[in-house]
């Protein structure tokens, strides 16, 4: 990113630009995963576990079998299995699906600690990058403009989650156990089951969120991989208002808020690096605050979640 | 139990309702609060129970023989005088971490911030430190450690506040400010107040000499432990014979009811996160004043997510968190010995902890369904 710094201020907007683009792609598979599953009424708060599993799950079937797209679907389908997990428990009677969430974010992160130790010497095959940025001479627009094709993916999921919960039956049945459990068993639905689906659908994604940082973007795999994205997701969900695509929109910001720091510091601005890098924490509580209310539930909160009541 | 209309599930509480049974658990109910608390240790053991067998199949899987894990584990935690020490003091903040979960979670509020609170706590100790740098031993250790308990306090507390005035959900706000304070944290100890003699790593001024807490006499355990388990003694005391105990339990059981009595719902919501936060940022202040000596990065290494699984393994109850949180930390403790003598990954230990979380979140299933030790509900 030395680069950027011989263009100043220009070059400051564009490494943003680029972070927004490069950074925003776990956001956005994790809060994709957490609107699903919130629509059928559960909160996941473990899906900081499920990205570190998947970021393992990833590199390490990515680097024994060398392809890095079989690495993405087993980290899928291990944050499918811990979604099943999480799932199965909140099944039971009389147990809290957040504390659940944090048992399995302290779970997965031991897990994939435990299993991931073997792998953090060597390096797996990398996904492949799409240029878009061939056009231009400027190596700063190359850099900024090279993504990759899970975020391509990505936005075509959310598209299609969107118009899914809208205006399909699955999506219907979904938003109904999510809004009223009682209206769904009414209708003969059991609502273990769909939540159970959703959180698996919803840990699938998580998974593949974290198979892109170990994967393409910092691209290993060590401990301290993981920044809190999947943590990131409930506030993004929150801040999203449960909406499959403004969860880009906020994926999106919350990508180029992330990257505020690190570009800052190529034009020599260094001193707040720190505070900078809590910009899209404090962007969401302010966010949160703001929309909050005693009266009311937040807008477009299913109303069987049990933290919107 | 609702009415059903399956004929055989309907006749269950027929057999089942008669007032002899609970005759019989008459004499153990008689006390008040025992055979609650009874089943709340049986569920807890037996949850423990679950986990280790479980653990033992997992490293069993892993080419390890189960039984060589356990007598290391409990070799590390508790099989030594020294290995006692070092699982005293890895409890000694994990007891005050706990409380910032605990003593939210008994006015109905699931609070996650106590890594926030500690690391302000700390950084915070180091503040006040230096602001009376020239103060005697005593006096200026009491200063930081107040400076500490009251940045911990503070910050849970506006967590308290922001659910009570704005209805933002505290579990997420308090996880918010976690990131927060360890932002503000890192800024702090890599700029403004960094001691650049010390080069490894980003390192606070350190804390005078003289405010060191040493350690309890013929132990190498700090005084920390013992100020982490009279505060829990305190608040037991608090909660189980006081009028704002009793408010505070009324609250959490039912807030409908609580709003009905009149009690004053906002005081106390914001009184149990002062008193979480105070304890989790005292546990900041201590490992600064009694192990580190100033606020560096080592400071950060998941105590306050540690705490909840202890808060919620021992059922938020303020003593039985202190046996808990002394078999946690021996399992924490134990990490490297079984790194040493079976080459295991230190994350060895977390996963054992992560599956005692989960099965104790599991037990909660069986709550009032023991033949014999459960109340009816």
């Amino acid at each position: 990113m030395n680069g950027a710094g011989g263009i100043g201020w220009y070059g400051v907007a564009l490494a943003i630009i680029g972070g927004a683009l490069r950074v925003s792609t776990p956001y956005l598979f994790v809060s994709l995963g957490e609107v699903l599953t919130e629509k059928s009424g559960r909160v996941n708060l473990g899906l900081e576990g499920i990205l570190l599993m998947g970021a393992m799950t990833g590199f390490a079937v990515g680097s024994l079998s060398g392809s890095p797209w079989l690495g993405v679907l087993a980290a899928g389908g291990a944050g499918a299995l811990l979604g099943l997990l999480h799932a199965g428990i909140c099944n039971l009677p009389r147990v809290n699906d957040i504390a659940v969430g944090i048992a399995l974010f302290l779970f997965g992160m031991g897990l994939a600690f435990y299993l991931g130790k073997p792998f953090i010497a060597p390096r797996a095959a990398m996904l492949p990058a799409l240029q878009l940025g061939a056009w231009s001479d400027e190596p700063a627009v190359r850099a900024a403009l090279e993504i990759s094709p899970l975020l391509l993916i990505g936005i075509a999921l959310a598209i299609a989650l969107r118009w899914g919960l809208v205006n399909t039956r699955w999506g219907l049945v979904l938003r109904m156990a999510g809004e009223s459990a009682d209206a769904a068993r009414a209708l003969g639905y059991s609502v273990n089951a769909i939540r159970t689906l959703a959180t698996m659908c919803g840990g699938f994604l998580g998974g593949i969120g974290g198979a892109f940082l170990s994967l393409y973007y910092p691209g290993n795999w060590n401990e301290g991989l993981s920044s809190g994205q999947g943590l990131m997701a409930i506030a993004l969900v929150i801040f999203a208002r449960w909406n499959p695509l403004r969860c880009l929109w906020a994926s999106l910001l919350f990508g180029g808020a992330s990257a505020l720091g690190p570009a800052l510091q190529t034009v020599g601005v260094t001193s707040g690096y720190y505070l900078y890098s809590a910009a899209p924490y404090v962007l969401t509580l302010a966010l949160l605050v703001y929309s909050s209310s005693t009266r009311h539930a937040l807008a477009g909160a299913p109303s069987e979640l049990s933290i919107s009541r | 139990m609702p009415s059903s209309p399956d004929s055989a599930v309907d006749q269950q509480p027929l057999t089942e309702l008669p007032a002899a049974p609970w005759g019989r658990r008459l004499a153990l109910a008689s006390v008040p609060g025992y055979a609650a608390a009874l089943e709340s240790a049986a569920l807890s053991i037996g949850a423990l129970v679950v986990a280790l067998v479980l653990f033992g199949i997992f490293v069993a899987a892993g080419g390890h023989n189960p039984l060589a894990v356990y007598g290391a584990l409990y070799l590390g935690a508790f099989g030594t005088r020294f290995s006692i020490e070092g699982a005293l003091t890895q409890a000694s903040p994990i007891i005050l971490t706990a409380l910032c979960t605990a003593m939210p979670a008994r006015v109905g509020l699931l609070v996650i911030g106590g890594e926030g609170a500690l690391v302000l706590g700390g950084l915070c100790a180091v503040l006040c430190a230096t602001a009376v740098a020239g103060a005697s031993g005593p006096v200026g250790a009491l200063v930081a450690l107040l400076g500490g308990t009251c940045a911990g306090a503070l910050w849970i507390g506006a967590v308290g506040a922001l659910k009570h005035w704005r209805g933002v959900n505290e579990t997420i706000s308090s996880l918010l400010l976690n990131y927060i304070a360890i932002a503000l944290f890192d800024h702090l100890i890599s700029g403004p107040i960094r001691d650049f003699s010390q080069t490894l790593k980003a390192t606070s001024w350190p804390v005078p000499q003289a405010f060191g807490i040493g350690s309890i006499p013929g132990w190498s355990v700090h005084w920390g432990l013992v100020i982490g388990i009279g505060l829990c003694t305190v608040l037991f005391v608090v909660l189980r014979y006081t009028t704002l105990g009793f408010s505070m339990d009324i609250l959490g059981g039912n807030r409908r009811a609580a709003q009905v009595a009149g009690l004053p719902i906002g005081r106390l919501l914001i009184v149990a996160c002062l008193i979480g936060g105070g304890a989790a940022g005292l546990a900041g202040a201590i490992e600064v004043l009694a192990v580190h000596g100033a606020a560096s990065e080592s400071l950060i290494v998941g105590f306050g997510y540690t705490g909840i699984l202890v808060a919620f393994l021992a059922r938020q109850n303020p003593l039985a968190i202190i046996p808990v949180a002394f078999l946690v930390g021996g399992i924490s403790a134990s990490g490297g010995l079984l790194q040493r003598r079976f080459d295991m990954p230190d994350a060895t230990t977390q996963v054992l902890e992560g599956l005692i979380f989960i099965c104790v979140l599991a037990s909660n299933a069986f709550a009032g369904r023991i033949r014999g030790l459960s109340q009816p509900r």
